[in-house]
């Protein structure tokens, strides 16, 4: 039992008091983890001090743990088919969605409901891979912050269907990561800084990231942010700059871009990758003996820069406001540092855009606080936070039509229910398909589940009462049901959404997670006995510092002391979890007399000064 | 209903107390949370308040507030040394249950 020690009046500290949380960024083109530190969020670093971890994981031919991050962009050049980088694009996406965008430098694989990558080590589903980078984010942070995460909070672009949720939720199950909640990006990024500033008013966050764009206009006042509208383009990033870039680098040097190989087409998108980082602090930068300068580059991407600002007009009128009623706006994203970007954001404005945080942080950070607040760290209450449904969701009506439930922007959590009749006299069961998107058209929309309630009692057409309602919880998914109202019949479907990954597909994936769980376990066990070392070397250290001058012979001393610098020798080296509980095991033996005479001299020291009347 | 300690407890409580410079007691607490439903708070007390139960033991006053109270009926507080660590222990007759680190306690 832990022994406790005395508070001063109200300061005891509850049991376990602080639950690890970490808010994590899981971007197209890098990924990264944040948590809050003494009341600071702070995205946490790597081994080698990096904070970012490029979104790629490289599969080898062996059983061997897939490459993760630096490594795996590295190899990527070498190794293109089984290098798979901006992952996201495929999540929940069939394979023609993903091919509408362009092809990646990997070979895909269609799939019922999502696409898959063909790798050396087998049909990679998007989940699996995203899973991959979301354990190496949880290692990171466990080893950060020296123990397992309560819970996560994801971020997911505000224009994610439910698919693509639902298929960030089961990457991060399958990585082992309990999803406290997933949180559109701009909305993180509204939290970190309208806490960290207590600004009120209508704010505009501009996202332009990797692999997608988002744009989203807030409201914050004390303390709760409400999103007034979304809008953007889950296709339009940075690497759409590089590859602008690289194509007219390939028209530079008279070269067919089609007729290049995939090693020199991914030469030049790194070449263009550098120039336009390059041109964030230069005018003008050579690659490859061609210059560029920053005209040049602005002129290559601004039908690129114009798409981001129509988004951003779009999103505005969603929201039935002016540019005048904005009273800042919030840069996201890596790809916000370019020059031409910032210009284009300022003059559509007319104010210049907050960029206090780091863009490519702050969408982490903010999440790392809403995941500090949702385990309970956070001292002074919850805050409340309104996010919307990025697209309408429907039922289908004859005719193929779609009949909309829930409109688009809707702010979530939300319930919406409509009354449907039968078509036909006698009718007994109806068919019921949800669908997303904001056509007209069944086939222009996505389909989300089909289910049916039967048991309807026949009647004429018409005469029967069908409540359908729609609900959509604080993540962002959904649950349908319908409800025959003379019998109170139901009928009830949760989406689930219908890219195909079944409950028991996820159970087959987390069963093939076993294998790695040896490593992870000998890992675990590794770290609690370093800790425990940690603890006795501390402990060890007070004591001889207390009362070793008087307790204990020099040359005793310089055992423990021996002894000591064992177990730090092997903390410092890494050694193997058995190595270390040797040296705290010698430890212990050498200081076994040692804690003997403490306790007698203590007991003497207690009972010094009394005469024996008194004691007995 | 009653509520005591050991005479080191006692010891090492008027210790801090006189160390510390100011307080009349120490208070004994039962706080709903952690991993087993309950958790001990131990406080020093700078007043006696309206609800409080006070006992002596050795000399040193402990109070324990109303609700706490049923939680804490025949507890003996320790004060003990485990290898070089020292502090308080509860030993509580109304647990039943306590969780692996014993810092929260089922009834």
């Amino acid at each position: 039992m832990a022994l406790l020690q005395i508070a001063e009046p109200g300061q005891s500290a509850a049991p376990h008091q602080h639950r690890l949380a970490a808010g994590i960024d899981l971007g197209t083109t890098n990924s990264l983890v944040a948590s809050v530190l003494s009341a600071v969020p702070k995205a946490l670093q790597g081994e080698d001090g990096s904070i970012l971890i490029p979104s790629v994981v490289q599969y080898g031919t062996d059983d061997a743990e897939p490459l993760v991050g630096a490594a795996a962009l590295a190899g990527q050049t070498q190794d293109a088919l089984n290098t798979i980088a901006s992952v996201k694009r495929l999540m929940g996406r069939n394979l023609a969605d993903v091919l509408k965008a362009g092809a990646p430098s990997y070979e895909l694989v269609d799939q019922p409901g999502m696409v898959a990558v063909q790798t050396v080590a087998g049909i990679k589903s998007p989940v699996e891979v995203s899973a991959d980078i979301l354990r190496s984010l949880k290692t990171r942070a466990e080893a950060s912050l020296g123990g397992d995460l309560t819970g996560v909070v994801i971020t997911v672009p505000a224009y994610f269907d439910d698919a693509q949720r639902q298929a960030t939720k089961d990457a991060a199950r399958l990585a082992g990561l309990h999803v406290l909640r997933l949180l559109n990006e701009p909305t993180a990024a509204a939290i970190a800084y309208g806490l960290d500033k207590g600004a009120e008013g209508v704010y505009a966050v501009y996202d332009l990231g990797g692999g997608t764009f988002d744009v989203s206009v807030l409201r914050l006042s004390r303390g709760v942010f409400e999103v007034l509208s979304t809008g953007g383009d889950s296709a339009l990033g940075g690497d759409d700059f590089d590859r602008a870039l690289a194509h007219w680098l390939a028209s530079q040097q008279q070269r067919a871009w089609n007729l290049l190989s995939a090693h020199e087409q991914q030469h030049l998108l790194t070449c263009a990758r550098a120039a336009k980082e390059a041109l964030s602090s230069f005018d003008a930068v050579d690659v490859a003996g061609i210059t560029v300068t920053g005209e040049v580059f602005a002129d290559l991407t601004a039908h690129l820069i114009s798409k981001t600002i129509s988004a951003t007009r779009r999103a505005l009128k969603d929201a039935q406001l002016s540019i005048e009623d904005v009273d800042g706006v919030v840069l996201v994203g890596g790809s916000t540092r370019m020059p031409v970007a910032r210009r284009a954001v300022a003059s559509f404005f007319g104010k210049e855009p907050l960029t206090d945080i780091n863009p490519d942080e702050v969408v982490a950070l903010g999440a790392a606080m809403q995941a500090n607040a949702l385990v309970g760290n956070s001292a002074n209450g919850e805050w409340l936070l309104l996010d919307v449904c990025p697209l309408s969701l429907g039922l289908e009506t004859m005719g193929g039509l779609v009949e909309k439930i829930i409109p688009r922007n809707a702010t979530l959590p939300v319930s919406r229910a409509q009354d449907f009749t039968t078509f036909k006299d006698g009718q007994t069961a109806m068919s019921l398909h949800v669908l997303q998107g904001e056509r007209e058209g069944v086939k222009d929309c996505r389909s989300l589940a089909r289910f049916e309630l039967r048991g309807i009692p026949p009647m004429v057409a018409g005469a029967a009462r069908i409540r359908v309602t729609f609900q959509i919880d604080a993540d962002g998914l959904l649950s349908v049901t319908a409800r025959e109202q003379s019998t109170g019949i139901v009928a009830h479907v949760e989406v689930k959404p219908s890219y195909g990954l079944s409950d028991q597909e996820v159970a087959t994936m987390l069963q093939d997670s076993v294998t790695r769980a040896k490593s992870d376990m000998a890992l675990r066990m590794l770290r609690e006995a370093q800790v425990d070392a940690r603890r006795l070397l501390d402990a060890t250290e007070a004591a001889v510092h207390e009362d070793g001058t008087e307790l204990l012979s020099p040359a005793e001393r310089l055992h423990i002391q021996e002894a000591m610098n064992l177990v730090a020798d092997k903390l410092e080296t890494e050694a193997p979890v058995d190595d270390v509980k040797a040296a705290c095991n010698a430890l212990n033996m050498v200081t076994a007399n040692f804690a003997a005479r403490r306790m007698d001299a203590s007991i003497r020291k207690a009972l010094s000064g009394r005469v024996l009347e008194s004691i007995t | 209903m009653t509520v005591t300690m050991t005479e080191s407890a006692a010891r090492h409580v008027q210790r801090s107390l006189s160390k510390r410079g100011k307080g009349v007691g120490l208070r004994l607490a039962v706080k709903t949370s952690g991993c087993s439903g309950f958790a001990y708070a131990i406080e020093f007390a700078d007043d006696v308040l309206p609800d409080d139960q006070v006992f002596e033991s050795h000399g040193t006053q402990l109070l324990v507030d109303a609700r706490s109270m049923p939680f804490l009926d025949g507890t003996q507080l320790d004060f003990v040394r485990e290898g070089l660590n020292e502090g308080f222990k509860f030993n509580n007759p109304n647990s039943k249950a306590e969780c692996g680190c014993g810092e929260s306690f089922a009834v």
